[in-house]
């Protein structure tokens, strides 16, 4: 082993600068005799000029004077030049230098070299830094290599054709041919290499991937092979052999069985093979493993199969390596949803993970627990999660608040319960819940009114105790002030009865209102339950009247206003005040003006502003409203509203929660009219009118024939005043002899009070064959006039 | 694909770095420096896997070198910590008995070491013996060229 003297000497003194400053010092004076050394020219010295000029220039010093170096070094005819020269483009040059292109004839020069080592130089340093012009050039060269060498040249020339088609895509056809019958070869890199090249002409043309299908079988027996294999030492890691090239062809039999029924069948026996005789009692028998069981969940698997794949997760779950477990739950979290009762049954071990020592266990163990909440498991899962709220690492909190306030809308097991747990997490985490809780909570108490008696109770312990949690304060001032009378009596079942006398209430109340903990809100809060008591308590009105004149010269602008305001109310409306002070009603929580909660956007009122409009260029003066139709009825290229792509999530409620919004209002009657009927397949509107200019539209298809139909879409365009919003159907299959149906909402937007036509396009499949259609309704169902249809 | 490769020592320091992704200077330095913050700071019983941007970090520690690597979404992490392992083992057999020092003065070594084992960000050969016997004849090509030549290479 040559001494490399000079470079380590150098590294030697670099590294015994004392300061920052002696070191620059130091490289300086280095780099001025690097500098001199490449204008010296060929001396047999250069190659370990660059070599110090990279070491400097892995420290962050500046090394781009030694570009050209590496490029007639790349040139030279001596092997080590070469060697440092190439190392040297690759951590000085890139694609974006000017000088990477002059190395193009040198590395073109090398690709045919004698020596395979020059080669293999040349294509490591394209494959690292080749820029697309330069893949352009080489490419014949590199598919040369890989038809045509022996497999030391052959595995690298692969992984450099991956990188020309990463960077030229349209390239990719040129490999095509070579990749296939690269995989009968038997070293085991130029297979692995070959396995990345198919993978890589997969991802870019679907045409390519329905090719390669065809080698399923091919790979299957590679696998085959490998897992059954007896110990071979060279390919051999912790007993599994090469777990690099099984995990990649795993990769590719995902890629190739995914959505694909014949090739996903070939595989299924090898993947239940290699499920259970794998050894996953080290790093790389688990890796295999975690492999098998993300191509199992990806392709058509059969149910068996997929079970095995989860109970693998499972067990993953109980291993001692945490990062064996956090890629258990990274990969239970993406099948919650398609596999939810198989991952059911592990629910005990991911509770149990929410104790683990790591914060990233901790939060896939969080995400994981709240996907699997359900109606069953709440209560008991509750009580895991609130535990979990008082330890977690305060980063987990407004999300772990979130989800608990989440799980408990959905699920819970009777309104007390739901109160319970709101209060609790208050209590515990009030600092890291969102805005909308404080008002979700209040309407949530007034609507449970047997229970006001209890949480008045409850909360008023609760502000006795610690006013510092600002959204429990506020919920609690409010019901203070609204059943404070509640509160005097001092009886309730369900509570422990303790007297609470009217001056121990004003004192809370007072307590809050000065406090500097109390924010601007909060003290407003407290400032109008004070004075709503007033109608409730009977002997300290006077006291009432004196904090609230108090405030009427207070600095926050908005409690001196409310200060004022109740004044006046004492002074010269004290006859209206019991009136005004009266028990609030019920809220109804889809009211306009209330937002809910955990709205994603979609439960809004629509706004005529924000809904899309339907075409894009129209023709602009319309003679009447028919005309428009007609017009664009004739028109070649009216685009027409695409439905958006039905969700497939099952728990998502979106659209029936808008049902829900628009329903709210006063429901006119409903009429549902047939506007088509036609080899089996029938098309009905349901017609709700919600205010004078909007309309909601409910379309439904259903089928009487023998077979499924499938890829049922529909497309409507109305006139051009008109603005339609489709939501999304709850599917695209109507199952035959009208056992199902898919609905569709279609809500249209009339601020004209034009005459509503509506053109709607249907298109489905049949047993095999492609339909398309359309019907045009020319009024829609109202309670006093049947619908006109004409279908086209 | 792997994105990037990096060492790094224990107080932060740079020992290698190998790009398979073309990115500007400054941004380099931008992902070392984040890279060292975040791997540094982790505590000692935690996992070794990461998330960075849209990246997935894998990590792991040897005596006093940090070895890190970035990875699509789609690659297996624990086939990651198997590659870095392999690595390190590669390393171990050149060296005999590798230790920090050996990769600071023999950085350029480790280095086509490493373009043995990967390229393109994706792994070429999966034979420890025959990533040795490629280093070592690319060696012995250098060696007869400088006995040739009667200088020491660099």
């Amino acid at each position: 082993m040559p001494s490399s003297v000079r470079l380590q000497e150098m590294i030697r003194v670099i590294r015994s600068a004392r300061t920052q400053g002696e070191e620059r010092g130091i490289i300086q004076k280095e780099c001025a005799d690097i500098r001199a050394q490449f204008r010296q020219g060929d001396n047999g010295e250069r190659s370990h000029s660059l070599a110090k000029l990279l070491y400097v220039h892995m420290l962050g010093y500046p090394a781009h004077f030694g570009q050209m170096e590496c490029v007639r070094l790349i040139a030279s005819t001596r092997y080590s030049e070469k060697r440092i020269g190439y190392l040297g483009a690759m951590m000085l040059l890139d694609e974006k230098q000017d000088a990477s292109l002059l190395i193009t004839n040198s590395i073109k020069n090398d690709l045919s070299h004698s020596s395979q080592y020059v080669q293999s130089l040349a294509l490591c340093t394209l494959a690292c830094m080749g820029s697309a012009e330069m893949c352009r050039d080489l490419a014949p060269e590199i598919e040369r290599l890989l038809r045509a060498s022996n497999s030391y040249i052959k595995k690298k020339a692969t992984l450099c054709a991956v990188h020309i088609i990463r960077k030229v895509p349209e390239l990719a056809e040129m490999f095509t041919p070579s990749a296939r019958s690269l995989l009968s070869e038997k070293n085991h890199g130029v297979l692995h290499g070959a396995v990345v090249l198919i993978t890589e002409l997969c991802k870019h043309n679907p045409g390519t991937l329905d090719q390669f299908r065809k080698a399923v079988p091919e790979l299957v027996q590679i696998m085959k092979g490998l897992v059954t294999s007896s110990y071979s030492p060279e390919h051999n890691v912790a007993g599994i052999s090469d777990p690099f090239l099984q995990v990649r062809i795993l990769r590719l039999l995902r890629i190739l069985g995914h959505n694909n029924d014949t090739a996903s069948d070939a595989m299924n026996d090898l993947l239940a093979q290699v499920a259970t005789n794998t050894d996953s009692s080290k790093t790389a028998g688990s890796a295999v493993l975690y492999e098998t069981v993300l191509t199992i969940m990806d392709i058509n698997s059969e149910s068996g199969l997929r079970v095995l794949a989860v109970n693998i997760l499972g067990r993953f779950l109980l291993n001692n390596d945490r990062n064996i477990r956090y890629i258990s739950m990274t990969s239970l979290q993406k099948i919650v949803q398609t596999d939810h009762n198989a991952v059911q049954r592990h629910r005990g071990t991911i509770v149990d993970c929410l104790k683990d020592q790591d914060t990233s266990v901790k939060r896939r163990a969080l995400e994981l627990s709240l996907a699997l909440v359900s109606a069953v498991n709440i209560r008991s899962m509750m009580k895991e999660l609130l535990i979990f709220l008082s330890t977690c690492p305060p980063e987990l909190r407004s999300h772990t608040t979130s989800g608990i306030f989440n799980a408990a809308e959905r699920y819970s097991p009777s309104k007390r319960w739901h109160i319970d747990t709101i209060l609790h997490v208050l209590t515990t985490a009030g600092g890291d819940v969102r805005d909308e809780t404080v008002p979700n909570l209040i309407q949530l108490i007034t609507t449970a009114s047997e229970l006001h008696c209890y949480t008045v109770h409850k909360l008023y312990r609760a502000l006795v105790k610690d006013i510092s949690q600002q959204s429990l304060v506020q919920v609690a001032c409010w019901c203070i002030g609204e059943y404070g009378d509640l509160l005097l009596k001092g009886e309730c079942e369900e509570i422990e009865p303790v007297q609470v006398t009217e001056d121990d209430v004003l004192d809370a109340l007072e307590t809050v209102l000065q406090s500097h903990m109390s924010s601007p809100a909060t003290r407003g809060f407290a400032l109008t339950a004070t004075m709503k008591l007033s109608t409730r308590i009977t002997d300290n009105v006077d006291r009432i009247r004196s904090i609230v004149s108090n405030y009427s010269s207070c600095i926050d602008l908005e409690l001196q206003q409310r200060a004022v305001e109740y004044n006046a109310l004492f002074r010269k409306y004290d006859h209206m005040r019991a009136a005004v002070l009266e028990r609030m009603p019920v809220m109804d929580k889809n009211s306009p003006g209330h937002t809910n909660g955990d709205t994603s956007g979609v439960i809004k009122e629509t706004d005529p502003s924000k809904l899309k409009p339907v075409e894009a260029g129209l023709l602009s003066e319309p003679a009447s409203q028919v005309c428009d139709l007609l017009d664009l009825l004739d028109g070649t290229d009216t685009p027409l509203q695409p439905s958006p792509a039905p969700t497939n999530n099952p728990t998502t409620t979106s659209s029936a929660d808008l049902l829900d919004l628009l329903g709210g209002l006063e429901p006119a009657p409903v009429l549902t009219e047939t506007v088509y009927e036609k080899n089996g397949l029938s098309l009905k509107i349901q017609c709700d009118k919600q205010t004078d200019t909007e309309v909601m539209v409910t379309l439904i298809g259903s089928n009487s024939t023998q077979n499924d139909i499938t890829n049922f879409t529909l497309q409507a365009a109305v006139p051009k005043s008109v603005q339609l919003q489709m939501k999304a159907p709850s599917g695209n299959v109507i199952p035959a002899h009208g056992l199902g149906q898919v609905t569709q909402t279609v809500v249209l937007n009339n601020p004209n009070k034009v005459s509503l036509k509506m053109r709607i396009r249907v298109s489905y499949s049949n047993q095999g064959a492609v339909h398309q259609d359309t019907v045009q309704i020319d009024s829609f169902p109202s309670p006093t006039c049947p619908p006109s249809v004409s279908p086209l | 694909m792997m994105h990037f490769l990096l060492l790094f020592s224990r107080q932060g320091k740079l020992r290698l770095q190998k790009w398979f992704l073309p990115l500007p200077e400054r941004e380099r330095k931008k992902i070392v420096k984040d890279m060292t913050t975040m791997v540094l700071s982790r505590k000692p019983r935690t996992c070794n896997f990461l998330h960075w941007k849209d990246l997935k970090i894998v990590y792991k520690r040897y005596a006093s070198l940090y070895f890190c690597c970035a990875l699509e979404n789609q690659d297996n992490e624990l086939l990651a910590l198997e590659i870095l392992h392999r690595y390190v083992e590669l390393l171990d057999k050149y060296f005999g008995n590798v230790c920090e020092l050996d990769i600071i003065f023999n950085f350029e070594k480790a280095y086509f070491i490493l373009d043995e084992f990967l390229m393109g960000g994706e792994i070429q050969e999966t034979s420890k013996q025959s990533i040795a016997k490629s280093v070592e004849a690319s060696d012995m090509l250098q060696e007869t060229m400088e006995e040739y030549m009667s200088k020491p290479a660099f």
